[in-house]
């Protein structure tokens, strides 16, 4: 029994007037104890979206529709109520943001922020309550926690700040920890200790880790099992190594062939995806990748494409995927050519 | 051609912006160097690529380059010309052959302005076309260049995705005809799909038009990809310069060797298997740069003699300059890196001088 | 849900097209804004409130029943010491004090009312965005001089704002004498700091935004770049600042006059006059207050729900 089992997840936002927006589409993918998961994707495919639903903070607004489920041991969080949801958050599931500047309060001392978790969730107070604070600083690799604690955020750098919302979100030793591309804001040398950081953590303390990002370098170095996501969709879901070495869904294949590589020499021309992230076909009417695929085929529009799984534990959204490298290609391929 | 056909050169430049403060009269109590005492130049047809992190002054080093920032000191010449002391009218009809590429693309934009305005302002400015029939025929082939339909041009920017709209911000660069095109973070703020449509579409760029590129990123997979040099900035000033395939197989200098092993690679065979170098605490402010090197804070491979009190120069090992003591000794392995302390710089703006704490490091900071 | 090939091929070609609507022009922010403001349903009724007080206004006059300044009442005897007659079928809102028809003074005064609010907004408009623009230009994009230029300004404009507008606007009444031109001018001088300060900070922070660096790296000549780039940006909040002044311009010009500092010939219907003559006989026929008292209201709020709606609509921060 996987420890975070989301299943068919789907957020709408419908708006006065307008067309509604299909945010998340069917998602669906689980976090086992103790793995680090990914959630794969550009500007607008959902990802961000797909965490705050878990955690029933998308902000309350009329024309908002979350379905289908997303069960933590064996609670369905969708269906919670605010105060229970509120317990579970921070107890048992953490999150951690992008922009570590306006995670935290900036009129309230860094100190104060954390003990004010450890009072909430362990009903910890005054002198234990800080000097655990002061532990966890130190836990994360802030130098001279205990004078860290009074001072405010705006007087700590950005890598400090992260490192501080880190040790908030570890401070009741959650089950699983939520990070939206945690590294984004901050520079290649600090990400490189925050992902070390990250990793410790879950070497160390068995927390499970759901990490958002559009990176693929941060993937390739962390995840365990690897989700692709596309238009609110997901397209692909792989261990790591196969993800990597034998991408499927053809999106996967053009995200890999985007990237420039600090291994590849200078002059090697990427293979960037054609056309732009607006470019969606509504997914009832076939594959949302289908206008920038270079491998569609007439059977990607129509429907959309049933979830294919492989027998080594692979799955994708694809009609006509990516030949493995050394196989025979399917003859509906042929079919089509 | 040849490469020492130089169209840009830069000697001991200097941007020093005065921290003020006061309630009724300004005090000038110290100054950010935020570019201190660059050289470098750039041959005719290349691409130079400046990378660093942020606070390193390399966006401040590429305004200053083309005079949008006054330089403190220092000289700029292009082609010849020497921008610094250059009159005011000169420098605008100059800046015909030098562009900037932005790096936000809808920042840069004026939203008011449809593509035809935005393209047409800087033909007009130099008085580029005849009437209004050449000037159209000049900006359709400009934007068949940069691959956007003729339909855009009565669009405005809010109309485009990320990625169509660094595509007219790279029309309004191109359509004047320049030499010289300073792209700052010209992709960053690009999704990955289209970030490797336009580093293509520059490299293409660069080979049909001849043009000679600043490239300032601080990804240095994509700096390394479209360069033919690198220069790597810290704290105001370059650290090492290389030729970009070199300055992979052979970084020189600890902080490039730090930046090299920091950046992730999409590939987990190569993930797993390298050492990282993890660099302890954050950047020193440049209001108030460290002694000597200014990364021997932070350095790995810091000397007690020496790094401290001397501030290196860039000297030439091999096909490439960098500035730092140790750097054969480092390369040949003669030294061994170390744990360093962290130490924390507070930043700007607190109302007291940045201080220097220390602490020891947390076990395993140095990988 | 099956389709044959040939329908599917159709269907990707338009799919894939649907970006490349090569007939249609592009929508500028304006125009996008005038979108936003038509499916706002208070633009709509603050619309439809000032159409009907500016058609009031405009051709009002030409239909009045009687003339505003005929004193039917005291002709035919019917206003006495004490006594103001009330609503009747030839007099729709009854007579004021004077024995004029209250209705035809009502219709009237709009015509006035509308004029103290546009001219003394466009008076403040004018010299605040003139000052505010030079300032937010000198400040913006000038080197030394301009900041130099910007703070003997503003400071000038800070004295405006220490002193309490009611104050500043009694002292200019009291420096030219009481006149309706005195009340506009007032007012007018009253709001100058608001629209200067708004122009100029909206100025600077776009001065220093990327598009201006962009222009300035094109080689265009800094006047050009704040007259074609700059102040065009910067006008959204100022236009819907002007909306929003000209209620508080009509109320404030009210109170002027209810202060006895507006155009001493009363004859003249203006609704803030028919106020402040109302006060004596609110005793009598509290009614003679509450119709211009209601129609200022009325037009205060028209002018206020299509001045926040036009703030919603131009806010970029709204914009998809």
């Amino acid at each position: 029994m996987a420890l975070l089992e989301v299943d068919d997840l789907s957020v709408t936002f419908a708006r006065r007037g307008q067309r509604a927006v299909h945010a998340v589409d069917g998602v669906s993918f689980s976090v086992d104890a103790g793995q680090v998961v990914g959630l794969v994707g550009e500007s607008g495919c959902g990802k961000s979206v797909t965490s705050l639903a878990i955690m029933g903070l998308l902000p309350k607004q009329p024309g908002l529709r979350v379905g289908g489920k997303a069960v933590f041991d064996g609670t369905d969080l969708l269906q919670l109520d605010d105060r229970s949801r509120r317990d579970i958050r921070g107890r048992d599931i953490a999150m951690i943001f992008q922009d570590p500047l306006s995670s935290l309060n900036p009129v309230i001392p860094i100190g104060l922020q954390v003990t004010e978790v450890l009072t909430r969730h362990r009903g910890m107070k005054g002198d234990a309550a800080a000097k655990e604070a002061a532990s966890l600083l130190d836990r994360v690799g802030i130098p001279d926690p205990k004078r860290r604690l009074k001072e405010y955020p705006h007087q700590l750098s950005g890598g400090m700040r992260q490192r501080a919302l880190i040790a908030m979100a570890v401070a009741c030793q959650p089950r699983l920890l939520i990070a939206d591309e945690p590294t984004t804001a901050l520079d290649v040398t600090i990400q490189a200790q925050i992902l070390e950081l990250l990793k410790g953590l879950v070497r160390d303390s068995g927390t499970a880790l759901l990490m958002i990002t559009h990176d693929l370098g941060v993937v390739a170095g962390m995840c365990d099992t690897v989700n692709v996501l596309y238009g609110g969709r997901v397209v692909e879901t792989a261990r790591r190594r196969p993800l990597f070495r034998e991408p499927r869904h053809p999106y996967t294949v053009g995200l890999l062939g985007s990237v420039p590589r600090l291994d590849a020499g200078r002059g090697e021309k990427l293979n960037p995806i054609p056309g732009s992230v607006r470019d969606l076909l509504p997914w009832p009417d076939g594959c949302a990748f289908a206008p920038r695929c270079a491998r569609r085929i007439d059977d990607c529009v129509g429907q959309p494409p049933e979830l294919v799984h492989t027998y080594d534990g692979r799955s994708y959204r694809c009609v006509n995927p990516e030949p493995v490298p050394g196989t025979v290609p399917a003859p509906r391929e042929e079919e089509s050519a | 051609m040849s490469d020492k056909d130089i169209l840009v050169e830069v000697r001991d430049l200097k941007v020093h912006f005065p921290i003020k403060r006061g309630v009724l009269f300004d005090r000038v109590v110290g100054h950010v160097k935020a570019v201190d005492g660059v050289d470098l130049s750039i041959p005719r047809g290349k691409t130079y690529g400046l990378v660093g992190e942020s606070g390193c002054g390399k966006s401040t080093l590429g305004r200053a380059l083309l005079q949008l920032n006054p330089p403190t000191s220092g000289e700029v010449s292009f082609d010849g010309v020497e921008l610094t002391t250059l009159p005011a009218g000169k420098l605008r009809s100059m800046r015909r052959r030098m562009q900037m590429i932005f790096q936000d693309p809808m920042s840069s934009l004026d939203p008011r302005q449809n593509v035809e305005s935005i393209l047409t302002e800087g033909l007009q400015t130099h008085g580029i076309g005849t009437d209004r029939t050449d000037r159209r025929r000049i900006i359709g082939e400009t934007l068949d260049a940069v691959g956007l339909p003729r339909w855009a041009l009565s669009r405005y920017p809010h109309e485009f995705s990320g990625g169509q709209r660094q595509r007219i911000g790279i029309a309004r660069a191109l359509v004047l005809g320049p030499e010289l095109i300073v792209a700052d973070e010209p992709v960053s703020a690009l999704d990955v799909s289209i970030q490797a449509q336009v580093v293509n579409l520059l490299d293409e760029l660069q080979d049909s038009l001849g043009l000679t590129y600043l490239v300032i990123a601080h990804d240095l997979a994509v700096v390394r990809h479209i360069s033919d040099t690198v220069g790597v900035m810290y704290l105001g000033a370059l650290v090492e310069e290389a030729p970009s395939d070199r300055l992979y197989t052979e970084p020189l200098h600890p902080y490039t060797r730090a930046l090299m092993s920091a950046v992730p690679v999409p590939d987990p065979d190569v993930e797993d298997n390298r050492e990282r170098i993890l660099l302890a605490g954050d950047l020193p402010s440049p209001a108030n740069p460290p002694s000597g090197c200014r990364f021997h804070t932070r350095c790995p491979w810091a000397q007690p003699t020496r790094c401290k009190d001397e501030r290196p120069v860039l000297r030439e090992i091999g096909a490439s300059r960098v500035a730092c003591h140790w750097a054969e000794q480092i390369a040949t392995g003669e030294l061994r890196p170390h744990q360093v302390s962290v130490e924390i710089v507070r930043p700007e703006g607190e109302g007291e001088s940045p201080g220097v704490v220390s602490a020891p490091s947390e076990p395993g900071s140095y990988v | 849900m099956t389709l044959s090939p040939g329908k599917k091929r159709e269907k990707i070609d338009r799919l894939s097209e649907l970006a490349a609507r090569d007939d249609e022009r592009g929508v500028s922010l304006w125009q996008e804004a005038f979108r936003r403001l038509r499916g706002n349903p208070a633009a709509i009724v603050g619309a439809i409130i000032l159409a009907l007080f500016v058609l009031v206004a405009v051709v009002g006059p030409f239909l009045v029943p009687y003339a505003p300044t005929d004193t039917i009442g005291i002709r035919e005897g019917l206003i006495k010491p004490g006594v103001i007659p009330g609503v009747n079928g030839d007099h729709w809102f009854g007579y004021d004090h004077q024995g004029r028809d209250e209705f035809s003074r009502m219709i009237v005064g709009a015509r006035q009312t509308l004029l103290v609010g546009v001219v003394s907004t466009l008076i403040g408009l004018a010299i605040g965005a003139l000052i505010g623009g030079v300032s937010g230009a000198a400040a913006g994009l000038g080197g030394r001089w301009g900041r130099w230029i910007d703070t003997t300004l503003m400071r000038f404009i800070d004295m405006l704002l220490a002193m309490p507008s009611l104050l500043l606007a009694v002292s200019i009444a009291a420096l030219l004498g009481a006149s309706l031109t005195t009340v506009m001018i007032a007012v007018g001088v009253v709001s100058v700091p608001v629209f200067a300060r708004l122009l100029r900070g909206s100025m600077i922070s776009q001065a220093n935004s990327d598009y201006v660096l962009a222009a300035t790296s094109l080689g265009v000549k800094k006047s050009k770049i704040a007259l074609t780039h700059v102040v065009p940006n910067s006008l959204a909040p100022v236009i819907v600042q002007a909306t929003l002044t000209l209620a508080t311009a009509i109320i404030e010009a009210a109170a002027l006059s209810f202060l006895g500092l507006g155009n001493p010939d009363t004859a003249v219907p203006e609704w803030g006059v028919m106020l402040a003559d109302a006060q004596q006989y609110l005793g009598i026929r509290p009614s003679l207050a509450i119709y211009p008292a209601v129609a200022i209201i009325i037009t205060a709020l028209g002018f206020t729900l299509l001045g926040e709606a036009m703030r919603e609509a131009l806010d970029p921060k709204l914009r998809k």
